[in-house]
């Protein structure tokens, strides 16, 4: 066993850095589609949300209540096994996009739900006494204002679901993780286990850590700004006149 | 109010429309509205001529809101019909019939906060009446210009004080030049230095021949204003008439009471 000062193990991680660069390519690549899944969903299930429709609302909160309450990884290998027994195997790459997108979508959707809901009914029959039908209404009138308030948590979203694709260790996938695993077990390069883990966390954390500081400096921001806007509408109702 | 003097040209480009002064714009029938088991509208009838000024007065919870705002379906009726224009409003055809007939100005203003004031003044007549850009922003100045707040066209609404966040609403409703213009509650959101100014524009717009509903609790203008007064109560209308009926010698207990305890 290599250690964390072992000249050669540090070596061998070099020397197969190509290793490296390709689980975080696969995982990027994975994670960009998964994403892409999961904000149309989320939309799809945060519109029904908050559509005032019964039947809609049920649906979107029995999904979101199934996808939250089973582990990601349960999802993944029921997908995975349960295509593949039945003979129409989509690969673990198509799996990975797919079991991810559908598990964030299910976050995305109540992060929108949420955007929606922060936005005051004053806002939504403005927008109907001027005779906007729901599509104009939510596009010109209702989204813009919820975007701001949807973007910082969707950006944390998008951290979960990259470091998320490790789950797909579990079937074998080509993310960072599982050919970390692979690199580390294998007959030829294996026993770097920590320079290993090591340059992969790293990897991540290069990835991750500007967007989730994004995120925050972005919540912040919004914090402030609202502050205000509480503060402006607030002295209105009161009646105070400000000068 | 200076900046509201001057201006001849006072709702000059105002469509007046077709049908004639007397004609019923908006008409409620045997309307009921259930919230649940509380029952807020009972039974109301209620007709609204083309370029009458109806105030609807009444106690907190008797229904006036609620009556206003199934005249444009934001609440739909639990029974009975609502018909605009001789046409019945349903909620397959509200949208469209709403947006040609009918604006609307609330207690808490209710203007879009990521739009300037000219963005707000100008969505509606662009996306919904078809007007080119430059149409829509002649239309939103010659508005701003009767609130006399032209020179807030840039700004943005939370920066402005209510009474003239409820001006720019006022001219946002004016902007999609419909016939009837449904008021609740305008000044009650607002501190008294500025509910004059409010009331001043639409003492002015009550001058033209559109259709206004006005919820209020301001009696001076009810009196000034009004062509009739309806008295709500308990969700339904138990008393109306002219100002001078309804001031001098109400018939009903409840409306003597009430007229007694807001005019002090
Ligand atoms: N969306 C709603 N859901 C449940 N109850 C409601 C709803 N809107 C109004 N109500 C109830 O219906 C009754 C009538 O309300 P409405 O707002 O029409 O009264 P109002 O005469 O306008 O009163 P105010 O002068 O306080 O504005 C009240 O008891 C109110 O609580
Ligand atoms: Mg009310």
């Amino acid at each position: 066993m290599d250690g964390l000062f072992s000249i050669t193990a540090w070596e061998k991680v070099w020397t197969y850095r190509s290793t490296f660069l390709l689980g975080l390519y696969n995982t990027s690549r994975m994670a960009l589609f998964a994403l892409i899944l999961s904000l149309v969903l989320g939309i799809i299930f945060g519109l029904m949300a908050t559509s005032g429709k019964k039947y809609l609302e049920v649906i979107s909160r029995v999904y979101v209540e199934v996808i939250q309450n089973t582990p990601l990884i349960l999802q993944l290998c029921f997908l995975y096994y349960a295509l593949a027994f039945s003979g129409k195997s989509l690969g673990i790459v198509v799996t990975g996009i797919i079991s991810l997108g559908i598990y964030h979508g299910a976050y995305m959707a109540e992060v929108v739900r949420a955007g929606i809901g922060a936005i005051p009914k004053g806002q939504f029959e403005a927008a109907e006494s001027q005779g906007f039908n729901y599509v104009e209404k939510m596009y010109f009138i209702i989204l813009p204002q919820s975007i701001k308030i949807i973007l910082p948590p969707m950006v944390n979203q998008i951290v979960n679901l990259i470091k998320n694709t490790s789950c797909l260790y579990i079937i074998g996938g080509a993310d960072l993780i599982s050919l970390t695993y692979s690199f580390v077990t294998g007959a030829t390069t294996g026993g770097a286990y920590a320079p290993a883990y090591l340059v992969s966390g790293l990897l991540f954390f290069i990835v991750c850590f500007p967007l989730s500081t994004l995120a925050s400096i972005w919540e912040n921001s919004l914090k402030k700004r609202e502050l205000k806007t509480a503060e402006a509408v607030k002295t209105i109702s009161e009646g105070v006149v400000t000068k | 109010m200076s900046e509201l003097r001057g201006s001849d040209t006072f709702f000059l480009s105002y469509t007046l429309g077709y049908a004639k002064r007397g004609e019923i714009m908006i008409k409620m029938q045997n309307v009921n509205k259930f919230f649940g088991d509380l029952h807020v509208l009972k039974d109301v009838n209620l007709e609204v001529a083309e370029g009458e000024k109806l105030v609807i007065i009444g106690p907190s919870g008797s229904g006036k809101s609620t009556a206003v705002r199934c005249m444009n379906f934001l609440e739909m009726p639990t029974s009975g019909n609502v018909f605009i224009n001789g046409e019945e409003l349903t909620s397959k055809n509200k949208t469209k019939l709403v947006r040609e007939t009918t604006s609307m100005v609330f207690q808490q203003f209710n203007l879009y906060p990521h739009m300037t004031v000219l963005k707000n003044l100008t969505l509606a007549p662009m996306k919904l009446h078809h007007k080119s850009k430059k149409e829509a922003e002649e239309l939103a100045y010659h508005y701003l210009d009767i609130v006399g707040l032209r020179e807030k066209a840039h700004v943005y609404p939370t920066t402005l004080s209510g009474g003239q966040q409820q001006r720019i609403a006022i001219a946002r409703a004016l902007c999609a030049q419909t016939k009837i213009i449904l008021f609740d509650e305008p000044t009650s959101a607002l501190d008294p230095e500025t509910i004059q100014e409010v009331l001043d524009v639409m003492i002015r717009l009550a001058k033209e021949n559109i259709t206004m509903v006005v919820v209020t609790h301001e009696m001076g203008f009810a009196r000034q204003v009004a062509d009739r007064i309806v008295f709500m109560a308990d969700g339904q209308i138990i008393e109306e008439g002219v100002p001078e009926h309804f001031f001098t010698n109400p018939e009903n207990d409840r409306v003597k009471q009430f007229l007694g305890k807001i005019i002090r």
